[in-house]
């Protein structure tokens, strides 16, 4: 097999890639959107309490 | 077992065990699925009757799987959520349905472009194209419904009930294709007097799945940390470790 046919795959070229490169999508979208929401937490959370800190309130 | 199961539900002992995790989940998920990317779109063979276009199995059943598998867990947590009115469940029912519904449009969507090549379509109202369709609205349903509820301890309880209504499309799903004369094939992977797969085809299925299932298991706990860092945010552990860092 060569590597032009492996990229053909018997035809199916257009299915069989764009659901392989979809599925890699999704899955990369969702640990890049899971982690950036803890990060983004973290740094929420970070300047609520140095701002509590500063002005001496807390709620 | 109890004292386990009490200690499991302290917040900061289950933020600190995700954190834990989530690298062996990530890179066993990592390594599973790009190893059986390689066996089943590489190595396996090409099927008598579709050819190449049969690989798209690799992706497919993976992502349908995985789509009730969470949607059954998240369904498990909302109701320990209610029954012993543990916070930490709730956290992990609201973590799993962003995940849930990607994998689940991600099930239609290269169904929906295997189906082009074998059946002539994009869609057809069949019973389990619909009833999958439906599952995405019920994870779609359960998020807009949190979304809509300002308070979270109302928001849990709205939520779980509906996530837990929701559990009988489950088994309309699974058993679709026998129960209907549904245009969606049977089973590949179980069928009376073993497996329907030979081994070179059958062994990057399984390991597509299992990585599918470290994947769901990464994402979730990334996910269950950001949800217990809002619901603790007032609590004195929050507080020190962020402050400490």
């Amino acid at each position: 097999m060569t590597f032009m046919e492996f990229l053909n795959m018997g035809g199916y070229a257009a299915y069989v890639w764009s659901s392989v490169g979809l599925t890699v999508a999704v899955l990369i979208i969702n640990v890049i959107t899971a982690r950036r929401a803890v990060s983004q937490e973290l740094a929420r959370l970070r300047g609520r309490y140095t701002n509590e800190a500063n002005t001496g309130a807390s709620q | 077992m109890w004292t386990w199961f009490h200690k499991l539900s302290s917040p900061p002992h289950f933020y600190r065990l995700s954190a834990s995790l989530i690298p062996w989940f990530g890179w066993l998920a990592a390594a599973l699925i790009i190893s059986s990317l390689y066996g089943g779109l590489v190595l396996a063979p090409a099927d008598y009757q579709q050819g190449d276009g049969f690989r798209i199995i690799y992706v497919h059943v993976p992502s349908a799987m995985l789509s009730l598998f969470i949607y059954m867990f998240m369904a498990t947590a909302a109701a320990i959520g209610m029954i012993w009115r543990m916070k930490l469940a709730h956290a992990v029912a609201v973590a799993c349905a962003p995940i849930g519904a990607s994998i689940t449009f991600l099930a239609l969507a290269t169904g929906s472009i295997w189906g082009k090549p074998m059946w002539g379509t994009w869609w057809a109202w069949d019973a389990r194209l619909t009833s999958e369709l439906i599952l995405l609205f019920l994870y779609l349903g359960y998020m807009g419904l949190r979304s809509a509820i300002d308070d979270t301890n109302r928001a849990d309880r709205a939520s779980a009930i509906l996530a837990l209504v929701g559990v009988v499309n489950v088994p309309i799903v699974h058993y679709s294709v026998t129960w209907w004369n549904s245009l969606h094939q049977g089973s590949t992977l179980m069928k009376k007097g073993g497996p329907a797969l030979p081994p070179d085809m059958a062994l990057p299925l399984f390991g597509m799945i299992i990585g599918f299932m470290c994947f769901f298991g990464a994402v979730a706990l990334t996910r269950v940390k950001r949800e217990v860092l809002v619901r603790e945010q007032n609590s004195k552990w929050v507080k020190d470790m962020v402050t400490s860092k």
